[in-house]
């Protein structure tokens, strides 16, 4: 009967995917119920900060330029047709802004800071660390989870910021400097076209919230893994698919939630 | 099986026999099916967190393989329980450490991180760990698991001066034989998870069981059989006659 | 690594996250140049609007003097009444024109105000009466097909 074998493996891979959920969803709200601690010990926070936030500062930077480079150079040659060159500086600072910089900021954060948070909770369960906490009366979440997601969540919006003020430098410098386009207008049309509130504000709550998402699942991938060395190698790999898939459908959904209707 | 205060007692028994599991229940982390752990008068598997975490606190517990904290130095891993349980000032964490791992020989590697020690010096380290809260119990799981002989005989003769100085009460899960039979007060056999046999090392050296027999002087066919229960072997290969 | 060292480090990584922020604010955004505080409002009538938004600019002369809060549609006119946010430093008299204008064949639409000889000055909540309403590209092109059809029939 391969039909109804078929509907089984469904129903069990169903099933599987609503129990993670629901653990993750319990795990995450555990790790904000434990988090008092790890404020009043900010230099906790501030030692992962530099593990997330400072160590991610290199691929940012260089990625943000080069994306802004390119969309100057591809925006260029697009507007050139309809002969509107000017508006360059508004069509980089606005996917910069709204889109590519907390996206694709996202993106390599789980990539760099995620997939090496998985790893290090991951090798601390496997080799005990974990379990040795907990027999010292130490709760794990409040001592190792939560420090790592409070600087996930504080770092992203930082690193999306640079991204995007990077990457508008990269299109100036190719737009401008390099092409030759009217620096004026680049940057008044640039001013008169991007809103505080509506684009720089949303693009800061985006990255807010995919930092949130990518820092929980690669938390929870790491403390749920088996504590082997495929089962830390699975979960980092899983821990970079699905915070990837995660961060672009929360992108469709924040996009649809915050451009629509103008 | 009851653990007096004071003494060094060893469960010894073939891998995957309960021996960790019995441990883990010992310490909450596991709710047992049946029967009850017992510790200072309180039933383990009924205190709520807080109770577990304070009953924890008078215990010390040897991971397998050490398991010190990798991202941090010798000394933070030893002060992490002070640092976390106690508001000691700094200056007095400072000479504690010292103290502990002057205890344990290494009182020169405090600045040193897990990943520059051999594994017999981490083994020592996590030991100073394990004591830093001069707990009434400390438990050890496979101290002497992938030592060379020196550290094997080092470790040993830490763990039974460690019990006697701090007046406590120590577990060794093992199954090195004669290593433990060497330091312990008293041994209990377990297979399957139920307890085989029981008794002093005199005793269990000079014992006629021949589980015990089979255990202590590593004999290959005994009760524990060498080959895995199954079929018959000439029906597996397909021979017929 | 020794204390000091990694809060040197996670200091400059704060201070450039933040300072980005801020340049984007300032620099790529409208929070340098414009500000909402100082400003007064001031009503309009069209009979069309065109594309018109609200945040669209508001020139006279070509500098930036305001920019349209809000539009809703009048029922007892019928008509568009659009409410622009004005600079308190520009004053315009009160027969001042608002027109509705397209920057370029293609692009934003924007309200320019084209200011009369009144010696009396519009104040916060007033009207401005003249207005010329958006020209809508469609009706500019069936206009034109209109008089190119009947230009036949006239020669005749």
């Amino acid at each position: 009967m391969p039909a109804t074998k078929t509907i089984k493996i469904v129903g069990r891979r169903t099933i599987n995917a609503v129990w993670r959920i629901g653990m993750a969803a319990r795990f995450f709200f555990l790790t904000l119920l434990y988090s008092g601690s790890s404020f009043r010990r900010f230099h906790l926070i501030i030692k992962e900060l530099f593990s997330t936030g400072v160590m991610s500062l290199i691929i940012i930077i260089v990625a943000g330029l080069f994306v802004g480079m390119v969309l100057g150079l591809q925006g260029y040659e697009t507007l050139k047709r309809y002969g509107s060159e000017s508006a360059l500086g508004v069509m980089v600072a606005l996917g910069l802004v709204r889109e590519l910089g907390p996206v694709v900021a996202a993106l390599l954060f789980a990539s760099r800071a995620g997939s090496a948070m998985t790893a290090e909770i991951g090798l601390m369960k496997a080799t005990e660390q974990i379990s040795a906490m907990e027999m010292m009366a130490v709760n794990p979440i409040a001592r190792i989870v939560a420090p790592r997601f409070w600087a996930g969540v504080i770092s992203m919006p930082l690193l999306a910021a640079l991204f995007s003020a990077v990457g508008v430098f990269g299109g100036y410098f190719v737009g401008v400097v390099q092409i030759g386009v009217d620096e004026g207008s680049f940057w008044s049309q640039m001013q008169a076209a991007v809103d505080f509130r509506e684009d720089i504000l949303n693009g800061v709550i985006k990255s807010f919230v995919f930092g949130t998402a990518v820092t929980v699942i690669a938390l929870f991938e790491g403390y749920d893994a088996p504590p082997t060395a495929e089962g830390v190698s699975g979960a980092t790999t899983r821990t970079v698919v699905t915070s990837s898939l995660v961060i672009l459908m929360l992108d469709f959904v924040l996009t649809a939630i915050m451009f629509r209707g103008n | 099986m009851t653990f007096p205060k004071g003494k060094l007692i060893a469960i010894m028994g073939l891998s995957g026999c309960g021996k960790t599991t019995l441990l883990r229940h010992i310490g909450g982390a596991l709710k047992p099916a049946k029967g009850y752990v017992k510790m200072d008068g309180q039933v383990i598997h009924e205190l709520d967190q807080d109770g577990l975490y304070r009953m924890r606190r008078k215990m010390g517990m040897l991971f397998q393989f050490g398991a010190l904290f990798t991202d941090m130095s010798v000394f933070d891993n030893v002060a992490f329980q002070m640092r976390e349980h106690t508001d000691l000032p700094e200056e007095i964490i400072h000479d504690l450490v010292l103290m502990k791992l002057h205890a344990v020989g290494l009182r020169s590697t405090f600045n040193l991180m897990p990943s520059e020690l051999s594994g017999g010096m981490a083994r020592r380290v996590a030991l100073a760990r394990a004591v830093a809260l001069d707990p009434m119990l400390i438990m050890y799981d496979e101290p002497f698991a992938g030592l060379d002989p020196i550290s094997l005989t080092v470790v040993g003769d830490l763990i039974r001066r460690l019990n006697d100085a701090l007046g406590a009460t120590s577990i060794v899960v093992t199954h090195d034989v004669q290593e433990s039979l060497k330091i312990v007060d008293y041994v209990y056999f377990m297979a399957n998870g139920v307890i085989v046999a029981e008794g002093t090392p005199d005793e269990i050296r000079a014992s006629d069981e021949d589980f015990v027999r089979q255990f202590v002087h590593g004999e290959i066919d005994g009760p524990v059989p060498f080959h895995y229960p199954g079929g018959d072997y000439r029906q597996d290969l397909n021979l017929r006659d | 690594m020794e204390r000091t060292t990694l809060d040197f480090w996670v200091g400059i990584f704060v201070v450039a996250g933040v300072a980005a922020l801020v340049m984007l604010a300032m620099k790529v955004g409208n929070l340098g140049t414009y500000n909402m505080s100082d400003t007064y409002q001031v009503h309009a009538y069209f009979s069309n609007i065109g594309g018109l938004k609200p945040k669209a600019s508001i020139k006279s002369a070509g500098v930036l003097v305001g920019r349209v809060t809000d539009i809703t549609l009048d029922t007892e006119r019928y008509e568009a009444n659009v409410v622009m946010s004005l600079d308190k430093r520009y004053k315009f008299p009160k027969d001042t024109f608002a027109n509705i204008l397209t920057s370029g064949l293609l692009g934003e639409q924007y309200i320019g105000l084209m200011p009369g000889g009144d010696s009396e000055m519009v104040k916060n909540g007033d009207v401005m009466k003249h207005t010329q309403s958006a020209i809508v590209l469609e009706d500019m092109i069936s206009k034109f097909i209109y008089n190119k059809a009947e230009e036949p029939a006239k020669s005749k």
